[in-house]
């Protein structure tokens, strides 16, 4: 189980090899999540739409290790882009991963660009 | 450069380091930690919150890099096995050399295990670390597997045993506690207290046993089976934990000579020196004024004394005198004692209010001449324990009648003791020693503006936690004297609280969260407060559902269903006042069994059916609808259930229609939304089968017509619902709950339910007549309108959803594949499933 971690890695927008074209911009709520499937890999990804701003991270919480983040409420605290987990809300940075209300694991974190109205995530393999 | 060794990165270990390397001249010294354990310091104090959640990083004292980044060099999983003071070195169990100049012994203590025959047999545990839990987990864990009523003893009914005798409890097993004294907590309780006390954890399932002295421990194939006290004397238990005193770890000190205590512990003086001057002892290792100081504030205060002295400030020296006063925590029962405790009678006078029903006793004892507080016990209530251990340590003046101190207030008791009145010198927290001074000037200074500032400026509060209560009063009250308004603001987001901005919305008739957040927020997109509220406070105005505007509803609003514990969801249609047809019956066991989904009764008298995937959710509702179902509002903060008893309808008491009337209550507030779930019940008399009286909202049918009663809650804090008219007819219940629960929804704080918003509303229930029955505001008009608009636009938000293509998107796993979540592991549980345990 534990291992299922390890299959996230953050990546940045330097080692990004491959941009996986996800789903249209319409797809995704408004100031909200949905969730996107890479080969073995669940990426939350969430639209910002108040800054025109997008950012993807695992679908995988860290504390539970529940496949949840997607259905989280984004929102930010101090002007950081943030996720609340829906299980027990616990907050992620969507800029460094980082758990903002515990001492959690980081999570992983991707690269998100938009073209011709089109969601694509940066993976590196 | 010298350099200074710390033997031991235990609570104290690490707050020496953590002091050593806040204050100036540490930069001479070269600093090596040798830590046995595999981990960094970690919070023993909260050793069993590690049951809740098995996350080892969140006791953490700080993480490796912070000792990295001070400079300091941590090596764990490491025992140092030998002093050599000739050379001034010190051997590892690596067998490795390490030169020193100064050395800090902070070894702490051992669990002490009697001598008991039988007592190395598997399934034995003692309680200090993370390992001794992991084991304690795995255990009860095979134990639970293999036995439906496994028992667990707890040897040892002082502070830590019973905390002992709670995990285990919450592990599954049947606890119970063997003392060997005639009473509990014998070293901080009287007899009297601690009958109180050992009543209380009775009545929430602890199984006590007294003056027990074990002379064997049982077994069968080398794991425990019971204990023998006499000769037919027995109990059976499959899992023991030891918790019987603990032991100075002092063997260092005894292979090279210190000077040691008759019954162990390394002396050292007031300088925390051993007898060997370049050698310092601390925590729970040192004797000093031969004693042992188990709790951690004077490990602290020690580890204050050895910094400063390594450092050159050699007037830093450790009182005479430590306070040894303490609070239980976590049992479920406030149990706290301070001072002398025990006091004879020829020092002083006692003060004793007992109440067995309640489980509360309070004992002061007060000096010969009536002036100060020299100590007392609390059992059952705590609430006056920071101001009666303020009062104790300060040597405040008391009431001229100290009952006062300690009675109830309805009793003639006076809510004595302001925070504001406490000497500057208080101390506040005596884990971190924050003395109210510190955290007046830290607002005084602007450098804190509320509790989390001051928290973080002052490390108050960061210890046990005891002392949080007291820095939030301080800090409101320093705030207010300064003319800075507390801020009742929801998050960082509104300044605004709940009511002020239940006025906004309604003047202004928002209907978008960007509008509200744009005009009257503080900037930033919100966050996962302020945006469920804001939801709830527009549902609550406009009748909205969660439909329309989903991305800001909380998580279970957003998807019009419960999240499980495995990402799935629950499914509970409504069943008005408990009344179904066995057409509908039929109906949910049909569905439940297409879908493979696990079906249970739930507490409000309906049916919940677990387990379904987000995709499921929309199909199986479309075939709830067909059957003429309805949302149930599970997910909602808004109306649940009104919970019936079948009434004159069959009943030979019946006084009433119960059913009738609960299934026309529950359909008229179906649906809206307030700052917290509501529930009501009726009864058909007053044997009261339908717990009415628990609810936000019960109704009793009497000889005339029906009582009503208001503000009543099950949940963590029980509170009955209190009578508020008598005899009244079907529609004046309605008149009068239309306009209770509008004054609620308009007034209340964020996720606050009826008897919390009740019992704090100026007034109370004399008040909340004037407003409701004699409209003293001028506003039940107004009241009623607005939940009869709410009642006008009722929609049920399923129906809405399936037939809206649009809407159905919500329910996908993924945006760009039909496929499932392929995370979900389901494992059997007696005939039906259930999601794979967390590890
Ligand atoms: C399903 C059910 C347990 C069961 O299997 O029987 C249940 C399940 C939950 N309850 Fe409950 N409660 C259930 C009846 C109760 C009752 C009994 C009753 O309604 O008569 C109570 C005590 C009465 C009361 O509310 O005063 C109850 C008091 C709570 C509380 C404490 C509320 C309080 O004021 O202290 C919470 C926590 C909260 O709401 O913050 C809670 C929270 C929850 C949550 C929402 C926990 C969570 O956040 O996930 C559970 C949702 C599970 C789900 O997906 O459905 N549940 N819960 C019951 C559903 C009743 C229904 O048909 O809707
Ligand atoms: C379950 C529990 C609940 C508690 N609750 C409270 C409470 O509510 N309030 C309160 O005030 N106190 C409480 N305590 C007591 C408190 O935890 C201790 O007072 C405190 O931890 C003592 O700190 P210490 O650093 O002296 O010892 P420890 O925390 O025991 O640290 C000593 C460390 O030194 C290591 N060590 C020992 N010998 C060597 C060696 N030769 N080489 C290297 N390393 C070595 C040990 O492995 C250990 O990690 C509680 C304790 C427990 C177990
Ligand atoms: S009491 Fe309620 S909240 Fe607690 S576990 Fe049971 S259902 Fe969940
Ligand atoms: S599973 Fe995400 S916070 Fe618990």
């Amino acid at each position: 189980m534990e291992n299922i971690l390890n299959t996230y890695t953050t990546t940045k927008l330097d080692n990004v090899n491959v941009w996986f074209k996800a789903a249209l911009v319409s797809d995704f709520p408004k100031d909200g999540g949905a969730c996107v499937k890479y080969k073995d890999k669940q990426i939350a990804v969430f639209n910002f739409e108040r800054t025109q701003t997008w950012y993807a991270c695992q679908n995988l919480c860290p504390h539970k290790l529940e496949m949840v983040l997607s259905r989280g409420m984004i929102g930010d605290q101090g002007g950081i882009p943030k996720v609340a987990c829906p299980m027990h809300k616990k907050t992620f940075s969507l800029e460094t991963g980082e758990n903002l209300n515990g001492n959690l694991e980081a999570i992983a974190t991707y690269p998100v660009k938009i073209e011709n109205n089109i969601v694509y995530i940066g993976f590196s393999e | 450069m010298k350099t200074l060794i710390v033997i031991g990165n235990g609570m104290v270990g690490y707050k020496f380091c953590e002091k050593l390397v806040s204050k100036k001249g540490h930069e001479n010294f070269k600093i090596i930690v040798f830590g046995e354990e595999p981990r960094p310091a970690y919070d023993r104090v909260h050793l069993s919150e590690f049951f809740e959640n098995q996350n080892a990083k969140a006791l953490e004292m700080a993480p490796r890099l912070w000792y990295k980044e001070n400079g300091i060099e941590l090596i764990t999983n490491t025992r140092i096995t030998d002093i050599h003071r000739s050379k001034k070195t010190i051997t590892s169990t690596t067998e490795q050399q390490y030169n020193y100049d100064y050395l800090v012994l902070a070894t702490g203590s051992s669990p002490f295990v009697p001598p008991i025959k039988g007592i190395e047999k598997e399934g034995v545990f003692v309680y200090r670390t993370i390992e001794d839990l992991e084991g304690m987990l795995a255990y009860a864990d095979k134990l639970n597997k293999e036995k439906p009523n496994a028992k667990a003893a707890v040897l040892g009914g002082g502070l830590l045993g019973l905390e002992a005798g709670k995990a285990v409890m919450d592990m599954g097993l049947e606890p119970h506690i063997v003392e060997f004294a005639p009473k509990l907590m014998p070293r901080q309780l009287d007899s009297r207290s601690s009958q109180v006390l050992q009543l209380k954890l009775e009545s929430i399932g602890l199984n006590i046993h007294l003056s027990k002295a074990t002379n064997q421990i049982l077994g069968n194939d080398g794991h425990i089976t019971g204990m023998e006290f006499g000769e037919d004397d027995k109990l059976d238990v499959d899992m023991l934990v030891i918790s019987a005193g603990i032991r100075p770890r002092d063997e260092l000190g005894k292979t090279c000579d210190l000077e040691m205590g008759v019954r162990g512990g390394i002396v050292v003086n007031n300088k925390m020196q051993t007898s060997d001057k370049d050698i310092y002892a601390i925590g729970e290792v040192a004797l000093y004024n031969q004693m042992i100081y188990g709790l951690v504030a004077p490990g602290y205060d020690m580890a204050e004394v050895a910094a400063n002295q390594i450092l050159g400030k050699t007037d830093i020296l450790m009182p005479d005198e430590i306070d040894m006063s303490t609070k239980l925590k976590l049992i479920g029962v406030d149990v706290a004692s301070f001072g002398e405790p025990f006091m004879p009678a020829s020092k002083g006078h006692s003060i004793i209010f007992e109440n067995k029903t309640q489980h509360l006793y309070k004992r002061i004892n007060v000096s010969l001449d009536g002036k100060s507080l020299l100590g007392g016990i609390l059992v059952g209530d705590a609430t006056d324990y920071n101001m009666l251990h303020q009062i104790y340590l300060n040597g405040m003046a008391i009431p001229e009648d100290p009952a006062q101190l300690i009675l109830p207030a309805s009793e003639g008791g006076a809510s004595f003791g302001d925070v504001t009145d406490l000497p500057d010198e208080a101390q506040v927290c005596s884990c971190e020693s924050v003395t109210k001074g510190q955290i007046c000037s830290v607002i005084e200074n602007g450098k804190a503006t509320d509790v989390t500032g001051v928290v973080s400026c002052t490390k108050a509060g960061t210890g046990c936690g005891g002392c949080k209560p007291m820095v939030t009063d301080l800090t409101n009250a320093t705030l207010k004297a300064l003319g800075i308004e507390v801020k009742e603001g929801v998050c960082e987001h509104f300044d605004l609280s709940r009511q002020d901005l239940y006025k906004i919305i309604q003047v202004k008739g928002y209907t978008k969260f960007n509008e509200v957040l744009d005009n009257h927020g503080n900037g930033g997109h919100g966050c996962e407060l302020c945006k469920p509220l804001i939801a709830s406070l527009m549902a609550s105005i406009n009748a909205d559902t969660a439909n329309k505007e989903y991305a800001i509803q909380d998580s279970n609003d957003r998807f019009l269903a419960n999240i499980q514990r495995n990402g799935t969801y629950s499914v509970v249609p409504r069943v008005p006042g408990g009344e179904i047809t066995p057409d509908k019956l039929i109906a949910l066991g049909q569905i439940a069994k297409k879908y493979d989904l696990y079906t249970k009764v739930t507490g409000g008298v309906r049916i919940d059916l677990f387990g379904a995937t987000l995709r499921q959710l929309p199909l199986i509702w479309k075939e709830l609808i067909s059957h003429g179902f309805e949302s149930g509002h599970a997910y909602g903060k808004s109306l649940r259930t009104v919970k019936t008893c079948v009434g004159s309808t069959w009943c030979r008491y019946g006084m009433d229609e119960s059913v009738s009337f609960g299934i026309e209550l529950e359909n008229r507030y179906r649906g809206i939304r307030a700052p917290h779930k509501i529930k009501g019940g009726v009864s058909g008399c007053i044997r009261e089968c339908a717990e009415a009286r628990g609810k936000d909202f019960g109704l009793i049918a009497v000889e005339g017509g029906w009582n009503l009663y208001l503000g009543g809650n099950g949940g963590a804090t029980p509170r009955h619902a209190e009578l508020f008219a008598e005899q009244i007819d079907n529609e004046t219940v309605i008149k009068y709950l239309d306009r209770y629960l509008m004054f609620y929804m308009r007034t209340a704080k964020p996720l606050q339910r009826t008897a919390a918003w009740q019992e704090r509303l100026e007034g109370g229930l004399e008040y909340l007549k004037e407003v409701i029955i004699e409209d003293k505001l001028g506003i039940v008009q107004d009241l009623e309108d607005e939940m009869q608009t709410l009642v006008n636009k009722f929609e049920c938000e399923w129906t809405q959803a399936v037939n809206n293509p649009e809407m159905m998107k919500r329910f996908n796993h993924f945006v760009n594949s039909e496929e499932e979540d392929d995370n979900l592991v389901f494992v059997p549980m007696r005939d039906q499933k259930m999601p794979q345990p967390w590890k």
